[in-house]
């Protein structure tokens, strides 16, 4: 019987010939930890008795969500990170590098064929890159801190074919939240997502992160693609590994496929107060926004600041409007200064804040005051999210909050991609 | 191991914001202090509630959606919630659950209304409504969930065994 690349990755890591359904204890290649929950592990870890991690070279903290620190409490989880980190060798990236799904593939820590766990629910980000990835608590990571693997079950696949075209004007967020709507929240519970066809073949990497870092969304463990020529091209000088890419068989068991077809595809808008509460553009165009936002781990990187730049330039945020914009990663920053989108996005009226979580978390850098509407590239907008209990959260991609934010309320894209 | 306590009801598809937002969960690691805050986005009262004599919270489906914050579970703990009771649970947080050793029951929680006197027993895989006089039936914990739990825990499941004995 043919395997889903999860049975594969698990029965590599495991050293068995493992199954859906089937509990293994399996080495894990690399362990992550943000400041939300690296604090909760560090602690799990003396409580344990543990002194030492399996591998410096194959830990990563990460101060991303209140970076820098807007608080005397927070300074003092940072502190004790950092202490951490000195103690034993453990890898930190500290105020200003960027978020950890943003820093763990492009630093090349993990690559194609990998296992690893991140103390973060968007872990699952670098199943793009053939990655199993999956976010586990702190005390799960903890344990794969000390001992270099953990247990799981093996989870059942849940095929998702996207099939056609993509439209002008509609992205990579628009395919994901499209597959939120259909499925729901719970829609692959426990299940890995595979994701395949036309369309993801002929996405960027970049492009293909957005719809790995929210299967969390439906609920799942991974959201694995295969690793293409685009793949290996993109780790060329990048991986601290060889990648050893991993293809589901031909026969491969999945539980349940679904087909998403892109070509009849239009942007698409998670209303508040769930990421599954998806409409067409059009149903939601006109309501009024105080504020957009775009970075985060969904949508920071170098290509969506591209496209908001493309549609602000030469063009202004409405007055009665604040748009943020937070790069994903200091060297995303760096890029996007390089090809000049940093400066048409600040000329348009962008404040740009350190790279990091803030406003999709609610830490700071961003909080909306109540009854506000925002408008955010972030793939949450739970009741709360941003810091705010009474402010309400849609979600769209970069190219929707550009055209949102010059407009003063949500606005199809579409006009700017003739 | 029998549990006696008030149900506490609640409906589908709480994510960890609601259980903990994430407002409070950055500023500290005092899970004493943040636990009057659990459950505040739906209940403002549920530490207030739940504190005093204990409690099941009691939900519908994907319970425990979202982050993978282990202060979801934490909060609860603290809070006195004795275990939770719903139809489905999002997974992150049902192994962050019994990682920190709070009862995680997949049942059918149609059966129980709020405020309802439950007997829980974890062995027997059995809920005893003693308001209705009703029993609801659940499948057992697999046997590694089950060794974590009975361990009190993954931290204490590696003091005692030194790593992973599973």
């Amino acid at each position: 019987m043919g395997k889903t690349i999860a049975e594969k990755v698990f029965s590599a890591h495991s050293g068995t010939d493992a199954s859906a359904g089937d509990i293994v204890v399996a080495d894990v290649d690399f362990v992550m930890g943000q400041d939300g929950t690296s604090p909760l592990a560090i602690r799990a870890l003396e409580r344990m008795g543990v002194s030492e991690v399996f591998d410096p070279a194959r830990v990563a903290l990460v101060i991303d969500h209140s970076a820098p620190s807007p608080l005397e409490g927070v300074s003092a989880l940072h502190a004790q990170m950092r202490e951490f980190g000195k103690r034993t060798g453990a890898i930190l990236y500290d105020v200003g590098c960027g978020v950890c799904h943003q820093l763990v593939p492009e630093q090349g820590h993990v690559v194609p064929g990998d296992l690893m766990v991140g103390c973060d629910s968007h872990t699952c980000t670098y199943g793009a890159v053939n990655v199993f990835s999956t976010g586990v608590g702190s005390t799960d990571g903890a344990a794969a801190m000390a001992a270099g693997k953990l247990w799981f079950k093996v989870p059942e696949t849940y095929l998702v074919t996207y099939a056609g075209e993509l439209p002008a004007g509609v992205f990579s967020k628009d395919l994901v939240l499209a597959l939120a709507g259909r499925i729901g929240a719970d829609g692959a519970t426990y299940m890995a997502l595979e994701f395949d066809g036309p369309v993801i073949g002929a996405l960027s990497v970049e492009a293909r992160m957005t719809i790995s870092n929210m299967a969390i969304e439906v609920g799942a463990k991974a959201g694995l693609m295969r690793a293409d020529a685009k793949t290996l091209a993109w780790y060329a000088g990048r991986g601290t590994r060889a990648p050893r890419p991993v293809e589901p068989d031909a026969d491969a068991v999945y539980a349940r496929e679904v087909t998403i077809d892109a070509s009849a595809l239009g942007p698409q808008v998670a209303k508040p107060h769930s990421v599954d509460n998806v409409s067409p553009i059009e149903e939601v165009a006109g309501t009024p926004i105080a504020q957009g936002f775009v970075g985060t781990c969904t949508n920071g990187r170098l290509e969506d600041l591209a496209i908001a730049a493309s549609i602000l330039g030469g063009r202004k945020v409405h007055p009665d409007v604040r748009f943020i914009v937070a790069p994903a990663s200091r060297q995303v920053y760096l890029d996007a200064m390089a090809a000049g989108h940093i400066q048409t996005l600040v000329e348009a009226g962008a404040a740009v804040v350190t790279p990091g979580c803030g406003p999709c978390v609610g830490t700071h850098n961003g909080v909306p005051s109540d009854g506000e509407n925002v408008i955010s590239t972030a793939n949450r907008n739970f009741k709360g999210r941003m810091g705010n209990s009474n402010a309400f959260i849609y979600l769209g991609s970069p190219a929707t909050v550009a055209a949102s934010v010059i407009e003063g309320c949500i606005t199809d894209p579409r006009k700017y991609f003739g | 191991m029998e549990i006696r306590a008030t149900a506490f009801k609640y409906g589908d598809d709480i994510n960890t914001d609601y259980i903990i937002s994430g407002k409070y969960k950055f500023k500290s690691t005092d899970m004493e202090a943040m636990a009057v805050h659990a459950m505040e986005e739906l209940d403002p009262r549920y530490y207030e509630k739940v504190k005093p004599n204990g409690g099941f919270l009691v939900a519908g489906r994907n319970f425990g959606m979202g982050s993978s914050r282990e202060q979801a579970p934490l909060v609860l703990i603290h809070a006195n919630t004795k275990a939770v009771l719903a139809k489905s649970f999002a997974r992150i947080f049902f192994r962050n659950a019994i990682n920190t050793g709070l009862p995680v029951v997949e049942c059918d929680t149609d059966l129980v209304d709020d405020g309802d006197d439950l007997e829980l027993d974890l062995t027997a895989g059995v809920v005893r409504d003693i308001t209705k006089g009703t029993e609801i039936p659940f499948a057992p914990l697999p046997p590694v969930m089950a060794t974590l739990l009975a361990d009190g825990g993954l931290v204490e499941h590696f003091r005692k065994h030194g790593g992973f004995a599973l």
